[in-house]
């Protein structure tokens, strides 16, 4: 009985709620030490990922807004680092991030204006109209290559007085410049969460009329969180593009936007931790069905299983990875009571 | 742009925005009624253009080089399927949120389209015109055209008529229309609601094999096809109103003739236009042109 209330005293101060993160950041910042490269190389795909579901978060999770379009901000980003870059000089890092996100940004303020008129579930299919439209402008036109994509030349770096700072074209520089801005963005999301700003969009989830009634102009706040949240998945898709030297138009499919939803129901919609355990799982989920060694010639066929998968992930556990646990507590309780 | 040139766009402008039709009204019906966001309704399109060319040569033999009897057969086949998916999967949809419905569909695409490649490949195909559709009207002296796209405006116009028949002056009409603005009294009323969801679905499939069924010698097959559709068809539901069949009508022509103009006009953006249409409807109405219930 004591240990009890001891164990809940525990549970709820804040040390023991941090720990659990604290031990995730010191795995992966030690995680380049002793993995291979192809499992560095794909824990750093999974960070990236897990930027731009946290980044959807901020929408589908806190306000309410189901966004199917998520893809075309990411996408912006990507190419609006291919075009920024110039084809000898490597680009400086403190202009040309800032430059990629406020341009995401821009996009999703010019995009959201338009979709936030919309609700519900004309907002679900109005995002991916829009998020589809993006992908025609740079398929379709001259742009920035059309269908061939456009490789991206040199990596930018970050120097001070001609010192070489933070040099992104080294693969482990660029690993922990990942690692630290995910862990920024997700200290950034953390923040906001416990902000005013934060509690009205929660709120807006809640009861938007609610909200209207209490004063709260909730057109204003869900253009603010939709042009954020565009402006994050801006630091999502400049990674990608520097990581991969290269964009094409898929970047920006709705196959994309379909697949960092499904990130966040996996993990579990509602937390920031869930975000990110949906990118880890969504991305183990993918290698496991791709792998040869597994599935032989089937592997051809992954998107078969992970089809299944995804069926059978949202009809058995709603509500994500993080909710697992409860889930199998309250499977488990009345057996016990039973017994 | 002479006259026959100008007739000839506006044709295809009909024919486009009427098969969009087809595969639109299933969508805005199955979300009017069932309340179901259905992302693999695209899907079924594909299934019907594959079925048009895997059905081609079993029915070479049969009258008017076999398409009515394969057209016939993918209808039946299509009713029963769209049945039997209602019950096996759909239903287990009502009750979850928007979001979890736009995953499970989704992830019901991918089966699809895996399926699909694991039946019949990769691969684009042809599908051959019948026969007795092949030729080409004159129009204005030189212009000619395809019999086969007459032929194809033709059907979708019938069904569309008999579509509004059905809903407008049967009994069943009357419950699907019901239905769409008050669940539970329908219910209530002893009409059983199952069956009415199950019937719903299983049309809205068959109207989407059947435009992919219809456009597949026209358009070719091929992987994927069913994607570029579906996104379209929620432009066309979205300018129309959700659950509105008339609203559907009415934006699908207008789908059809802004992208076929702007293919002919202003090719550089044509892609972007039909988008572009969409945000201008949705300024002036946010709810679309005709908002049911």
């Amino acid at each position: 009985m004591k240990f009890r209330r001891f164990a809940i005293l525990v549970r709820q101060t804040s040390a023991w709620r941090g720990w659990p993160l604290a031990v995730a950041v010191v795995a992966l910042a030690l995680f380049p030490h002793v993995g291979g490269s192809f499992y560095v190389d794909l824990v750093l795909t999974t960070m990236i990922l897990s930027i731009f579901a946290l980044s959807l978060e901020l929408l589908v999770g806190r306000t309410g807004l189901v966004s199917f379009g998520h893809a075309a901000f990411f996408g912006i980003a990507a190419y609006a680092t291919a075009l920024l870059s110039p084809s000898s000089q490597p680009p400086s890092l403190a202009w040309l991030l800032p430059a990629v996100v406020a341009i995401a940004a821009l996009a999703a303020l010019a995009i959201g204006a338009f979709c936030l008129r919309a609700r519900g579930v004309y907002f679900i299919m109005v995002t991916l109209a829009f998020a589809q439209m993006t992908y025609f402008v740079f398929h379709d036109t001259k742009l920035a290559g059309g269908t061939d994509g456009m490789y991206l030349n040199v990596k930018p770096l970050l120097a001070l007085d001609g010192d070489t700072l933070v040099d992104l074209r080294n693969p482990r520089t660029f690993y922990y410049a990942t690692l630290v801005l995910l862990v920024l963005v997700y200290a950034l999301l953390a923040t906001i969460g416990r902000s005013r700003f934060g509690h009205a969009l929660a709120g807006i989830r809640a009861n938007e009329q609610r909200m209207r009634a209490a004063g709260f102009s909730t057109y204003g706040y869900k253009l603010a969180a939709f042009t954020l949240a565009g402006g994050l998945a801006g630091v999502a898709g400049f990674l990608h593009a520097v990581k991969d030297g290269f964009v094409s138009p898929e970047i920006l499919a709705w196959h994309q936007s379909g697949a960092v939803l499904l990130m966040l129901i996996l993990g579990g919609i509602g937390t920031l931790r869930g975000a990110v355990l949906g990118a880890f799982a969504f991305v183990l989920m993918k290698e496991l069905f791709q792998s040869e060694a597994l599935f032989g010639a089937f592997a051809k066929h992954w998107q078969l299983p992970l089809g299944l998968a995804v069926i059978a992930c949202v009809a058995l556990m709603p509500k994500g990875i993080v909710a697992l646990p409860t889930q199998l507590r309250r499977f488990r309780a009345p057996l016990l009571h039973a017994g | 742009m002479d006259l026959a040139v100008f007739l000839v766009q506006c044709l295809n402008a009909v024919q486009y925005g009427l098969l969009l039709f087809l595969v639109a009204s299933g969508l805005t019906l199955i979300f009017g009624i069932l309340g179901v966001i259905n992302l693999a309704h695209g899907s079924f399109y594909m299934i019907g253009a594959y079925l048009a060319y895997a059905l081609a040569p079993l029915f070479a033999a049969q009258s008017g080089g076999g398409f009515p009897a394969a057209l016939a057969i993918g209808v039946v086949l299509s009713i029963v399927f769209g049945y039997v998916l209602e019950w096996v999967f759909v239903s287990y949809l009502y009750e979850r949120d928007h979001l979890q419905q736009v995953l499970m569909t989704y992830g019901l695409i991918l089966v699809f389209e895996e399926l699909r490649s694991i039946a019949l490949g990769d691969d684009v195909h042809g599908v051959a015109v019948p026969g007795w559709l092949a030729g080409s009207v004159p129009l204005g002296g030189v212009m000619t055209y395809p019999v086969y796209r007459l032929f194809m405006s033709g059907v979708c116009l019938l069904v569309a008529l008999a579509l509004y028949a059905v809903i407008a002056r049967t009994r069943v009409g009357m419950a699907i229309r019901a239905g769409a603005s008050n669940r539970e009294m329908v219910q209530a009323l002893g009409v059983d609601i199952r069956l009415l969801y199950r019937i719903v679905f299983a049309a809205g499939v068959a109207l989407a094999v059947f435009a992919g069924m219809l456009a597949a010698p026209v358009t070719s097959v091929y992987p994927g096809m069913g994607n570029q559709v579906l996104i379209v068809s929620f432009v066309v539901v979205v300018i129309g109103g959700i659950g509105s069949i008339r609203g559907a009508l009415l934006a699908s022509l207008l789908v059809g003739f802004v992208d076929t103009f702007g293919n002919v006009l202003v090719p550089q953006i044509a892609g972007v236009l039909v988008y572009v249409l969409m945000a201008v409807i949705l300024l002036w109405r946010p709810e679309g042109l005709f908002r049911t219930g």
